[in-house]
């Protein structure tokens, strides 16, 4: 609900509205809101989309288990009624959304020609297929997202970065800039010459803008019974750069791709649902905040954010368009640069003919590429849990929730029955995010500030489909630039508002370590 | 008519069993036991005849790679898209049957980055590109990288392709079967949206007058593909044998099994055949959008689907050898319960062969598939979007025939159950 919603609301009691100073949570008497000029956006403060039956329905499903003897109900089938249940091999998260009509199917498999679809340059003689760059990360949305699912950092002797990037931002300098900053008119400020990402890739004849290269520390730990885990510490640096230098103080972002499933039932949350769990201040003291991420919607102004490692993107049509232009230099409806990331500094980018062809859209991806894209991400199946009746399994969920993993993993939700698409409305779903910011910690701090989300704040990663990450991409790299190894590194990088619950991993003992990695790999 | 006259006879039978013993006097529809069982035989023969046409194939490489010419090329290329032909009739099965889903991409995934197999035109674009593997010509090298891993592929065997495929999981780096064999023996399509399919010279695989280098490697890679699809295919035979894994799996919950049938109809039809395979076709005019793209043996391809589709639902299946397999099927299950769906079904399925013949026909004597979804060809499009709309058609009467048989409640059964982990909160 917007701000005229809210005024003109008959019963303003019944909105939460959000400062974004403090981002808490407040209830405002219209009185009371005239004040405070930096509100920046509502959210309805109860299920809306619901009758009071439902609501208390809702609430008792919601309700962390208490009971580690056996598994819950539909515990398995953990993206709702669009569970997956095809066998669990390499493509585990390539499948549509099992209550689809064979019509949505339809949509769903052009939707998936376009997302492997690889962009060509322009002119070509296919008009459809070109629009790519002039700079870009990849060809085609599948060569980042691997298998529909998690992209990785270069390994063995390997040195591209294909499925993973780089953001760039730096402080505001201008009165003009502190403004924008100021106002949520931007999110940040983009480096002036190389914009708000490196493109490590270029059309031919054009220059690419670098090739990134990384070196890794390792560092030991020590945990519980003396078992030592080696981390490793990235450093990231930008080579062969093709425009000059960076702006000094230009930050780096390095982002690994995103799997794909369930992307649509992460759109269908409830907001309430979200802005019920956020306690920036942490008033309930105990250490763990979690804020409500900010970003922009259609028409540019504030709204809440959840897609994206920093949840800089409010809905999964805008995350998407960001990453066709961003990532592949395609333009599209929400966001129109057909030269992509091309600043106004690289003017021999901003020369490249681009794929907009009038007769099919002013876009390079008019109508209904976009759409048919939309819809296929919204709709990969997360995978049903595979041994949920496992006693070790068992265990290591008592574990994860007794060691306060669930304080920010919160495991399920039901979306709401005003979800846009009916596939995804009023299903118990269980993601393991709170899909909130939170300080992780000096360690894993990218020093980068996106909208209200530090530069050591990231949005708390949605955990279904762990499991299923080496089956599919052959590896098991997490974490925002897939620096953990594994499950146990990962949890190990955990730390800020994280840190007690990292502490009680490494201190348990190494068989209920080893029972909350094998809840991991069930997910 | 045939169907009212088999229900007819049936009731008469039924009717003869019912004098003399206690059973039922009503016609009687074969047991859904019978009807899976009769659907896996046809599966058996299908996957049979594939076999047993790739065997032709086989014996035509070996013919070309012993005395290669262009005669020797010719009859290859023949025998492929005879092969094609039973095989695409078993894609009925696909979309339900776990087993073949899992299999399938091995011998029929499509689109694939041809690059990665052999020399490609200057056209094809070498831009560094983030499929590392997109040029890598394995005919031309002994080694390359994949995920910063070396492989050595000095000698090229059936394994090596096996592991290859999806290389650095990249769905396009399709290494085996049907359209790898393709690329091997017509080469790449150049002609765009304009006359002509691929056009390899037989030299390519002479060793005495190799045209375009690296003829040994490309023969090893020629024969070593066409043994590993005989492989796949004998693995698929199996598993519809008597005691085969597809079969079991079927069995095991007869309304199940019934809905994979109905399943399998409706997903080829509406989202793989008229979607992915021709819409999109059509939306994008493009024509590397087409599925046998370097033979231009689409036209058979979309219409041994739909020939596939609609044998399935009658439980007819006309084999290589001529002979007629006909036995129990869902068509007399949805007639008994409903003739009118039956009816509709089985005029809408007979409609799409019509139409898939209009532009197989078209294909053979006018301009070939990928002209017909050429940009501005009004009337190849409206052929194209013809058959699409039968598909689509036929889907919708698919879905009708699930209800008749009561299989949508499939899915959501024992959601009740509060033992029943796998249930979904509704």
């Amino acid at each position: 609900m917007g701000w005229d919603g809210y005024l003109s609301h008959p019963n303003f009691e019944r909105i939460v509205m959000f400062r974004a100073s403090s981002f808490a949570v407040l209830f405002l008497s219209t009185s009371v809101l005239a004040a405070h000029s930096d509100a920046v956006f509502s959210i309805a403060n109860k299920r809306d989309d619901l009758i009071p039956k439902d609501i208390k329905r809702v609430e008792r499903i919601t309700r962390h288990t208490v009971d580690f003897s056996k598994a819950e109900r539909f515990e398995a089938s953990q993206g709702g009624a669009g569970t997956s249940r095809k066998t669990a091999n390499r493509n585990a998260f390539s499948h549509s959304s099992e209550n689809l009509t064979f019509e949505d199917e339809l949509t769903f498999k052009l939707g998936n020609a376009l997302f492997r679809k690889f962009w060509v340059s322009s002119p070509s003689s296919n008009h459809a297929s070109d629009g790519l760059g002039p700079l870009y990360n990849a060809r085609a949305c599948q060569s980042c997202h691997l298998k529909d699912g998690r992209g990785h950092p270069p390994t063995g002797s390997e040195t591209d970065f294909t499925s993973m990037l780089f953001r760039l931002a730096r402080p505001a300098e201008t009165e003009q800039e502190l403004e924008a900053l100021k106002t949520y008119a931007a999110l940040n400020i983009p480096d002036p010459i190389y914009g708000g990402q490196i493109q490590d890739v270029a059309i031919t004849g054009l220059q690419a803008e670098a090739k990134p290269s990384v070196a890794y520390e390792e560092i030991a730990v020590t945990l519980e019974g003396g078992e030592v885990v080696f981390l490793r510490k990235p450093t990231y640096t930008l080579k062969k750069l093709g425009y000059g230098k960076l702006h000094p103080k230009t930050t780096l972002s390095p982002r690994i791709a995103q799997p794909m499933i369930g992307l649509g039932l992460i759109d269908a949350i409830h907001p309430f649902d979200l802005a019920k769990k956020a306690d920036p201040d942490d008033k309930n003291k105990d250490g763990v905040s979690g804020k409500l991420a900010l970003a922009l919607d259609l028409d540019g102004k504030p709204t809440l954010g959840r897609f994206g490692w920093k949840a800089s993107q409010a809905t999964l049509h805008q995350q998407n368009a960001a990453a066709f232009n961003g990532d592949i230099g395609i333009s599209s409806e929400p966001n129109p640069a057909a030269h992509g990331d091309c600043t106004a500094t690289q003017v021999d980018c901003l020369k490249r003919a681009t794929g907009v062809q009038p007769r099919l859209g002013d876009t390079e991806a008019p109508d209904p590429v976009l759409g048919l894209v939309d819809f296929y991400t919204a709709n990969l199946a997360v995978p049903a849990r595979r041994d949920v009746s496992n006693t070790d399994v068992l265990r290591g969920k008592e574990m994860f929730y007794g060691s306060g993993c669930v304080a920010c993993h919160t495991p399920k939700y039901v979306t709401s029955r005003r979800a846009e698409r009916k596939e995804h409305r009023f299903q118990l779903i269980w993601p393991y995010s709170d899909f909130l910011l939170h300080d992780m910690g000096e360690g894993l701090a990218d020093n980068q500030q996106v909208g209200v989300a530090t530069g050591r704040e990231w949005r708390t990663a949605p955990l279904w489909g762990l499991g299923l990450t080496k089956t599919v991409n052959g590896h098991t790299f997490f974490l925002h630039d897939g620096r953990a190894r594994n499950y146990k590194e990962a949890i190990l990088w955990h730390g800020g508002e994280a840190e007690t619950a990292r502490d009680n991993f490494a201190s348990m003992q190494k068989a209920d370590r080893e029972a909350l990695i094998k809840f991991l790999g069930s997910l | 008519m045939n169907y009212k006259l088999t229900i007819a006879t049936l009731a008469g039978l039924g009717a003869a069993l019912a004098a003399t013993t206690s059973h039922f006097a009503f016609a009687k529809a074969p047991s859904a036991e019978a009807v899976l069982t009769h659907y896996s035989d046809i599966a058996l023969a299908k996957y049979q005849d594939s076999l047993s046409t790739a065997q032709a194939l086989d014996a035509a490489i070996d013919a070309l790679l012993k005395n290669p010419s262009a005669e020797t090329l010719a009859a290859a290329r023949t025998t492929w898209v005879a092969s094609r032909v039973p095989y695409q009739q078993t894609e009925v099965y696909r979309f339900g049957n776990a087993i073949v889903d899992d299999w399938e991409g091995r011998v029929n995934a499509w689109p694939l980055d041809e690059g990665l197999i052999d020399y490609v035109d200057a056209s094809y674009g070498t831009e560094s590109d983030e499929n590392a593997l997109y040029t890598a010509n394995m005919i031309a090298n002994a080694s390359f990288t994949v995920n910063g891993e070396k492989v050595d592929a000095t000698k090229i065997t059936a394994n090596l392709l096996q592991g290859l495929n999806e290389a650095g999981e990249i769905e396009a780096n399709v290494t085996s079967g049907y359209h790898a064999i393709e690329f091997l023996l017509w080469g790449q399509d150049l002609n765009g949206t304009g006359k002509g399919a691929g056009n390899r010279a037989f030299t390519d695989f002479s060793v005495s007058d190799c045209s375009n280098g690296n003829c040994d490697r490309r023969r090893d890679y020629l024969k070593a593909v066409s043994e590993l699809l005989l492989a796949d295919l004998q693995e698929m035979v199996g598993n519809w044998t008597t005691a085969g894994a597809a079969r079991g799996a079927l069995m095991k919950d007869t309304n199940a099994g019934l809905s994979t049938i109905l399943t399998g109809m409706g997903s080829l039809s509406y989202g793989e055949v008229a979607g992915e395979r021709m819409k999109l076709g059509l939306l994008l005019n493009d024509p590397e959008e087409e599925h046998d793209c370097f033979a231009d043996n689409t036209h058979n391809s979309h219409l041994y689907d739909a020939v596939g589709i609609q044998n399935v639902y009658h439980g007819s299946y006309k084999r290589v050898d001529g002979s007629v397999l006909k036995g129990p099927s869902i068509s007399e299950l949805v007639a008994h319960k409903d003739s009118k769906v039956n009816a509709e079904l089985t005029g809408k399925l007979a409609s799409t062969i019509t139409a898939m013949n209009v532009m197989a026909t078209r294909a053979e004597t006018v301009e070939a598939y990928d002209q017909m979804i050429g940009e501005g060809n009004a009337e190849g499009n409206a052929v194209v979007q013809a058959a699409i709309d039968a598909l689509i058609d036929q889907t919708k009467s698919i879905e009708r025939a699930v209800s008749t048989l009561e299989l949508n409640a499939i899915e959501f059964e024992g959601s009740d159950s509060l033992d029943n982990p796998n249930a979904v909160f509704q």
